[in-house]
């Protein structure tokens, strides 16, 4: 299937958004149940068509005179698209639930912003070539900032500022320049099997100061020092902190890493090279420090929003440690972790509807009012972790034993040492819920779990985050069909 | 069809007396904008013809050259005319509500009729293929200019065209003056016949003199750092529809006649291997754009800081320039169309605000969104076309002109445009945030609402918005046609 039709679903139903408006919602969020039902089909017939070894790319636009927008699919994308189109009907679902309970103004620019987010998700996912990588990703950052301001208080306003100054900042003062230096380098912006920088001649300071440039020009993938935008992006309705920052804008950052790792430089020439040993230690020094700093975090979702910051940067060193084994399990930790953490985000968003209340000392008894938002948490945190029966496992064995490969000890340790801050920092959460007595002010409130929206949705994540543990098969599948060199 | 070229001059300079006849307020603006795009169509059909590489020499009255005058046409210029006439239609039918409200209705004939004049000197200056001629055509746009600058609605405009009047004055005389030492060393004004005769010429001095005169002459018109004093006041306080005009043309006609004068003329090797012209252009532009950018970024008033950005601009062209390669001159040919047709958007939808509002201090637009939400697209899509965000005209020309850097491995100067990119960023994205959000420090014109323009100022200004984004998607249409003018502008006059 061209995979040119998948930028049609969020697209067309943007009219329909803006038709029905705020009078007809239900035929609204209707139109977007469609809209999202059709795009994972359309998805999953592209997968399918890719594991019989199809070739699937569409036209091109000649948006310079060498280099044009297209898009081809290969099996990190559509790992990447499928992930992307089944969350947005899910989170679609669950705001319906979240936005109505609580009350929350705009909603038609809402979902149109979230529309074209979406369909710029799909044509980074098909992407076939940096420069519509780039394009999208762009799209991405902008389609977005309605959504982070989207309660035009001064917080979300400052956030929005933040947001658009450091991700427009990087991907215009470093990620450009990357490209281009690619673009004069090889002559071709084309992701192609092996990468083509693999005999572009350039020497190992040259190669290093270019992955530089993309891991610091890639904002999205919130390394340190550029992680900022991130956690200020939390001010946004919790079904896009769960999506956009859990899923899409974060895993565009990471996905567009790996992508260029495997299909512009190549694994080998990375390994070859040494190209990435100066930026690993940055990636070990996020994960671990954005993990403590997530533990200082009171308020709920500014501790997830720390743990993502760590847990992208699992995955940028799973690119840079530059392993077939690590890259691998790089692209499957976008869908674990996407799968544990937009769990974690939908429970927040249900505790703030439901209970109102959103820090982590607030919890206590939290469990008996909400069994089912907090057993989802608790599953939810254990992908997070990596621990069985999620499918977090994994993605995280795979990236540990990639680093042995490299031959040192440091990357895996650090590894094991953030996860051990995952327990120390997720965990307490669903047990004093659980565990702890409800506080004596408290005891009088009679609230009830979230809206049912909310619940259906969480409920579908949690138990796909287990399934992935036992039935891991159509994703490694995927994967295997990476083409290395 | 043969007699197009002179057309193409006469329609505008015999319509300008007419207007003046006729007087009526509205029927000469009627009259100034239907010629306007007789002659944007006029280019249309040269550009058509001169696309395959092919060259249109037009003798006026029979007078065959290097004796008579002639008009030169070629994929260099015709693109070139053809933004001038295309802005200046579009811009026309934009002033017929903004001029009524800067200038006196005894005077509007006035403005018409020196509009003409000066798209007359404008296109005139642009398909010519006498040296003198240039130099002729360069005095009525200027003269014109002047009177058009005057018309602002407060009394700083004269102050502001007086100015000009001196600076611009002082650059004709020095392009006169080099056009002498070039006639004096070679014995002749037609362009192709001076290139011919040059390298041979018997007084190699003369023609040092001559060049040097040139090059400052036409920097000075053209607006580079440091020669830019005259254009920030006369873009901040001229008529908003003149600004959007001149912005878009006036800087770029003279850099086109820098370039056809380094490269055709002179030729590459005289200007860039003899007198390493690069040496001085590369500066000059790094300073015009680093510095500008930073000075645009604490403007007060948002017409001010989009002349500073103009600056900058001029900047990215003029490093495009230097570099004297197929794709640094495709970069600055084709972000000289982008940037055209971005400001003169941008000083568009400025030009709606100044309507409604009544001023353009910056602190004053905020939440303009809520009252005037077409002008505030407007002018946040070509504020991102000025940024240079993908599918923008911004973008085709910054990748273009940094590939073209790198090429040369001139990557300290990417990396200069870069950070004033970053710059822009700053300064357009402060303006979209006060236009989208409240200020914070209390605000002052939240209790009455604006309503929005006028359809007649909101349609040109959609449809350049349009043909921004149509050449941002669509950009290797506009960079095919740079590349033919770059290699033409090499290749030199054959």
């Amino acid at each position: 299937m061209n995979p040119v039709w998948t930028l049609l679903p969020p697209l067309l139903v943007i009219p329909f958004i803006i038709g029905f408006g705020e009078a007809k919602r239900n035929l609204r969020e209707g139109a977007i149940l469609v809209a999202g039902t059709v795009l994972f089909i359309m998805n999953v017939v592209i997968w399918r068509a890719t594991l019989a070894g199809e070739l699937q790319a569409s036209g091109e636009i000649a948006i310079l005179s060498q280099f044009s927008l297209k898009l081809v699919v290969e099996p990190m994308g559509v790992v990447f698209g499928l992930l992307a189109s089944f969350l947005w009907v899910v989170t679609t679902v669950y705001s319906i639930g979240y936005m109505r309970g609580h009350n929350e103004q705009n909603q038609t620019r809402f979902y149109t912003c979230f529309a074209i987010a979406i369909a710029a998700v799909m044509a980074a996912a098909y992407a076939g070539n940096l420069l519509t990588l780039f394009v999208a990703y762009e799209v991405i950052t902008i389609s977005t900032f309605p959504l982070v301001t989207h309660a035009g208080h001064d917080a979300a306003v400052r956030a929005g500022k933040v947001y658009i100054g450091i991700l427009m900042s990087t991907s215009i003062g470093l990620f450009l320049p990357a490209m281009i230096w690619v673009a004069t380098t090889t002559g071709t912006l084309d992701f192609s099997e092996g990468g083509i920088l693999s005999d572009a001649g350039l020497s190992r300071f040259s190669l290093a100061v270019l992955l530089g440039l993309f891991v610091f020009g890639i904002g999205k993938a919130a390394v340190m020092p550029l992680h900022r935008w991130l956690p200020a992006a939390m001010v946004a309705p919790t079904p896009v902190s769960a999506l956009l920052h859990a899923v899409a804008v974060v895993k565009t950052g990471v996905f567009s890493l790996l992508k260029i790792v495997t299909y512009i430089f190549g694994v080998d020439t990375i390994a070859a090279s040494g190209a990435a040993e100066w930026l690993l230690p940055f990636t070990a020094f996020t994960v671990i420090v954005a993990s403590i700093v997530a533990f200082t975090k009171d308020n709920l979702k500014a501790r997830l929003a720390y743990s993502t910051i760590s847990q992208l940067s699992y995955i940028v060193m799973a690119a840079l440690l530059a392993t077939t084994m690590s890259v691998s399990g790089g692209v499957m930790h976008i869908v674990m972790h996407a799968f544990g953490k937009i769990t974690l985000f939908f429970c927040a968003g249900a505790i703030l509807v439901g209970a109102h209340k959103d820090s982590v000392s607030q919890m206590d008894g939290l469990g008996r009012r909400m069994p089912l938002t907090m057993a989802a948490f608790f599953i939810g945190a254990l992908g997070i972790i990596g621990l069985p029966p999620t499918g977090g496992t994994w993605s995280k064995l795979l990236i540990a034993g990639g680093s042995l490969d490299t031959g040192t000890w440091i990357w895996i340790s650090v590894l094991m040492l953030s996860t051990l801050l995952n327990i120390a920092y997720l965990l307490p959460i669903p047990l004093r819920a659980f565990f702890k007595p409800v506080p004596e002010h408290e005891a009088h409130d009679e609230h009830g779990d979230a809206p049912a929206a909310c619940r259906y949705a969480i409920a579908v994540t949690a138990s796909v985050t287990v399934l992935l543990f036992f039935f891991p098969g159509p994703l490694t599948d995927l994967v295997s069909l990476i083409p290395w060199r | 069809m043969d007699q197009l070229p002179a057309l193409q001059v006469m329609l505008p300079l015999v319509m300008a007396p007419l207007v003046v006849i006729v007087r009526h307020p509205k029927w000469s603006w009627a009259l100034a904008t239907i010629t306007s795009f007789l002659a944007c169509w006029v280019s249309w059909l040269l550009l058509q013809q001169v696309m395959d590489g092919s060259v249109i020499r037009y003798a006026i009255g029979g007078w065959e050259a290097p004796t008579g005058i002639e008009f030169y046409i070629d994929r260099a210029n015709a693109g070139v005319a053809l933004l001038v006439s295309g802005l200046s239609s579009l811009v026309l039918v934009y002033a017929y509500h903004s001029i009524q409200r800067t200038v006196d209705k005894s005077k509007h004939y006035l403005f018409y009729a020196g509009w003409l004049l000066c798209l007359t000197g404008l296109i005139g200056m642009v398909i010519t293929g006498d040296a003198f001629n240039v130099f002729v055509f360069l005095e009525i746009s200027s003269l014109s200019t002047y009177m058009l600058i005057a018309f602002g609605s407060d009394r700083r405009a004269l102050v502001a065209s007086y100015r000009y009047l001196v600076l611009g004055s002082v650059g004709a005389s020095f392009i006169l003056i080099g056009i002498g030492f070039l006639y004096a060393a070679t014995g002749t004004l037609n362009m192709v016949d001076l290139a011919v005769r040059i390298p041979d010429s018997e007084s190699p001095r003369a023609v040092l003199v001559a060049f040097s005169f040139l090059t400052v002459g036409l920097m000075i018109k053209a607006a580079v750092f440091p020669l830019h004093g005259w254009l920030l006041n006369a873009y901040h306080h001229a008529p908003i529809a003149v600004t959007a005009f001149l912005a878009g043309t006036a800087t770029k006609v003279s850099l086109y006649i820098l370039m056809r004068m380094f490269f055709s003329i002179f030729g590459d090797d005289y200007s860039f291997g003899l007198m390493l012209l690069n040496w001085v252009l590369l500066p000059a532009a790094i300073a015009s754009f680093l510095i500008m950018s930073l000075v645009a970024i604490y403007q007060t008033d948002l017409r001010r800081m989009l002349a500073y950005s103009s600056v900058a601009q001029i900047g990215y062209i003029l490093a495009g320039i230097s570099l004297a390669t197929q794709q640094g001159l495709t970069a600055a040919v084709v972000h000289m169309f982008n940037h055209g047709m971005v400001k003169a958007t941008l000083f568009m939808s400025v030009g709606c605000i100044l309507y409604r509002v009544g001023n353009t201090h910056i602190p004053s637009l905020d939440r303009l969104m809520s009252r005037m939400p077409f002008t505030v697209v407007a002018f946040i899509i070509a504020g991102l076309g000025l940024v240079g965000v993908p599918l923008t005209v911004g973008f085709v020309s910054k990748f273009t002109l940094i590939s073209a850097l790198l090429e040369q491995g001139w990557w300290p100067a990417a990396v200069m445009i870069l950070v004033s990119s970053v710059m822009a960023t700053a300064y357009i994205g402060r303006v979209i945030y006060l236009m989208l959000f409240r200020e914070a420090r209390g605000s002052t014109v939240t209790s009455h609402g604006y309503r929005e323009v006028p359809i007649l100022m909101l349609v040109p200004m959609y449809v350049l918005l349009a043909l921004g984004l149509y050449f941002g998607i669509f950009g290797s249409q506009t960079l095919s046609l740079a590349e033919g003018a770059a290699s033409t502008l090499l290749g030199g006059y054959q």
